[in-house]
C-alpha cells in the first residue's frame, strides 16, 4: 500500500514552527500598525507640529489691561469653531485655506439713509486699532487676542440708521465650493448673527481685520469678522458680507437650532448655565487649570450699564 | 456546520497589543506634550471615544463568532469588555480630575444636574460590577445563569454610553448616531438570535 505523502515531502517541525512564529510576527506588526494608523488619522491633536511651525512668534508682548497675556498665535489658528468648515476644531485651519478673500465687499443695508457697499479699504480708512480682548466662547475654554478692527459704531454713523432701526443682522459668506460644510446640514445656512443697535454702537465692539498685526487667517473669519468681548464667541460672526439695520429683533443661528440653550443675548454669565454644562469656570487656553469666569467676560464696568432692568436670567 | 480551530491564545495576545496602542500613543503624546491646544478636552474626548469603540467591539464578538464558525473568538469578548472598562476609567478620572479639579461636591453636583453626565456615570457603574464579575473564578462562583443575567447589563451601558454622547454634541451629531446604529443593530441581533438560528443558548458558556 502506497503512502499519499512521502516521508521526505513532510516539512521539517523546525521549519514548520518557524514559519508560524514569523506568520504570526506578521500579523501582529501589521494590525500594530494598522492601529497606530487609524489612531493618528482619527484623533490627532491640533499643534502637534506646533514648534515646527517657522517664523511665528509663540507668545508676544501683547497684554490686555489686566495684564493677561495673549495666547500663542498657533492657538489661535489652530483650534477654531467655524462650521462652515469643519465640525472639528483641528479640522478648520486646513480647510479653511482656500477660501478667497480678496476682493471681499460688506452690504450694508436696511434702514439706513445711507445704504453703502465697503471693500476693505474702505474700511481701512475709517481708523484700524489694536484691541487685546478676553475671547469666551461658549464651551467654556477661551483665549486672549490681539485684534486688530474697526469700532462697528463707526461705520453704522456713516450709513446713518434711521429713528425706527432698533437691531443689526449680521450675515457669512454663503459659498459651499469654498466652504464645503455648506453642503451639509449641521446648521442652517448661511450663518446669521444679531445685535441691538446700542451694543452694535458700543466702543468695544469690533469690525475685526486682523489679529497679531496681521490680516485675519480665514479660521479666524478673513477677512473682516465682527467681535464682542463680551458676549460668547459664537455671536462673534465670521466672514461677513452683509449688515442690515432693522426694526426688529433678527433671527440668528444657534438660538434657532437650539432656543432653550443658545438666547438671543448669549453674554457670558458665570450664573447661567448651559443646560448641559456649567459656565461657571474656563479654561484658559495655554493653561492648565480652570479658572472664574467672569460677569460679561469682565467688561462689566463698560457694558453692565446696557442691561440695566434687564433679567440676565430670563434673556440669556 | 463545521468550525473552524483558530489558536485562541495568538488572538488573546493580537487583542492585547492593539487595544493596548492607544492608551501608549496617548500617554506618549502627553509625555512630549503633543496633545494638541487643549490637551484637557483631548484625552478626555479620546479615552471617551475608546470606551465606545471596545464596548462596541465587546459585542460584536459573539455575532462574528457565529457568522465565522470561530469558537475561539468568544474569548475575545472578556478581554475587549476589559479594554473598554480600562478606557471608562480613563475617561472619569481625566474629567474628574482636569474638569472638575478633583472636588467630589463639584463632581455629585453635574452629575445630578445634567443628564449626559449622569447617563455617562451610569454607564460606568454599569460595568463596573460586569468588570468585578470578569473572572473565571467569579463565573464559576455565581454560575452560568446568573452571571449571564448580571452580564446583559452591557446593553443598558452602551446606550447609555451612546446617548451621553449624543447629547454633548452641539449640532454634528454623525460620530453618536454612528455608535448608535451600530450598537442598535447588535441589540436588534442578540434579541432576535433565538427565533433566526432556531437554537436556545444552552451550551456552556466561556469567559475567556
Amino acid at each position: 500500500m502506497a503512502d499519499p505523502i512521502k516521508s521526505w515531502e513532510i516539512t521539517d517541525e523546525k521549519d514548520y514552527w518557524n514559519r508560524r512564529t514569523f506568520l504570526r510576527g506578521g500579523i501582529l506588526a501589521g494590525t500594530a500598525a494598522t492601529t497606530t494608523w487609524l489612531y493618528r488619522r482619527l484623533a490627532s491633536p491640533a499643534g502637534a507640529g506646533k514648534e515646527k511651525e517657522q517664523g511665528q512668534p509663540l507668545t508676544s508682548g501683547y497684554l490686555t489691561p489686566e495684564g493677561e497675556t495673549a495666547t500663542d498665535l498657533y492657538d489661535i489658528t489652530h483650534y477654531n469653531n467655524f462650521y462652515e468648515f469643519s465640525t472639528s476644531k483641528e479640522g478648520v485651519a486646513p480647510r479653511a485655506e482656500r477660501l478667497i478673500t480678496r476682493p471681499w465687499t460688506i452690504e450694508v443695508g436696511g434702514l439706513v439713509h445711507q445704504p453703502r457697499t465697503f471693500d476693505l479699504d474702505d474700511l481701512s480708512r475709517l481708523g484700524v486699532e489694536e484691541r487685546v480682548y478676553r475671547f469666551r466662547c461658549v464651551e467654556a475654554w477661551s483665549m486672549v487676542i490681539p485684534w486688530l478692527g474697526v469700532p462697528l459704531g463707526r461705520l453704522l454713523l456713516l450709513v446713518e440708521p434711521m429713528a425706527s432701526a432698533r437691531f443689526v443682522a449680521f450675515e457669512t459668506k454663503f459659498d459651499p465650493s469654498q466652504m464645503p460644510n455648506q453642503r451639509t446640514g449641521v446648521l442652517p445656512w448661511p450663518y446669521v448673527e444679531g445685535l441691538r443697535l446700542d451694543e452694535a454702537l458700543h466702543p468695544l465692539t469690533l469690525l475685526s481685520t486682523g489679529l497679531y498685526g496681521k490680516a485675519l487667517l480665514p479660521q479666524n473669519g478673513a477677512p473682516i469678522r465682527l467681535v464682542v468681548p463680551w458676549k460668547y464667541g459664537f455671536k462673534s460672526i465670521k466672514s461677513v458680507v452683509r449688515i442690515r439695520l432693522v426694526a426688529e429683533q433678527p433671527p440668528t443661528t444657534w438660538s434657532t437650532v437650539a432656543p432653550e440653550e443658545y438666547g438671543f443675548y448669549s453674554n457670558v454669565h458665570p450664573g447661567v448655565s448651559h443646560p448641559r454644562w456649567s459656565q461657571a469656570r474656563e479654561r484658559r487656553i495655554g493653561s492648565w487649570g480652570m479658572r472664574d469666569t467672569q460677569l460679561f467676560n469682565g467688561y462689566g464696568a463698560e457694558v453692565a450699564s446696557l442691561y440695566t432692568g434687564l433679567d440676565l436670567k430670563q434673556n440669556y | 456546520m463545521a468550525s473552524r480551530k483558530v489558536d485562541g491564545q495568538f488572538l488573546q495576545t493580537l487583542l492585547i497589543l492593539n487595544g493596548a496602542i492607544p492608551a501608549v500613543l496617548l500617554g506618549w503624546d502627553a509625555w512630549w506634550g503633543q496633545l494638541g491646544t487643549h490637551p484637557q478636552e483631548f484625552a478626555i474626548r479620546t479615552t471617551g471615544s475608546l470606551t465606545l469603540i471596545f464596548l462596541t467591539l465587546t459585542l460584536t464578538v459573539r455575532p462574528l463568532m457565529e457568522w465565522l464558525r470561530v469558537p475561539a473568538l468568544i474569548g475575545l469578548r472578556r478581554t475587549a469588555g476589559l479594554f473598554s472598562f480600562f478606557y471608562g476609567v480613563l475617561h472619569l478620572t481625566a474629567y474628574s480630575w482636569f474638569d472638575k479639579e478633583l472636588q467630589a461636591r463639584a463632581i455629585i453636583a453635574d452629575t445630578l444636574e445634567r443628564p449626559f453626565i449622569f447617563l455617562g456615570m451610569a454607564a460606568f457603574l454599569l460595568l463596573l460590577p460586569l468588570a468585578v464579575t470578569s473572572t473565571r473564578a467569579m463565573l464559576r462562583r455565581l454560575g452560568g445563569q446568573r452571571w449571564r443575567r448580571i452580564h446583559w447589563a452591557v446593553y443598558p451601558a452602551a446606550c447609555a454610553g451612546v446617548v451621553h454622547y449624543y447629547l454633548l454634541v452641539k449640532a454634528d451629531t454623525t460620530n453618536p448616531l454612528g455608535f448608535a446604529l451600530a450598537i442598535g443593530l447588535l441589540l436588534v441581533y442578540r434579541l432576535l438570535r433565538h427565533r433566526l438560528r432556531g437554537y436556545r443558548m444552552t451550551g456552556p458558556i466561556r469567559s475567556a
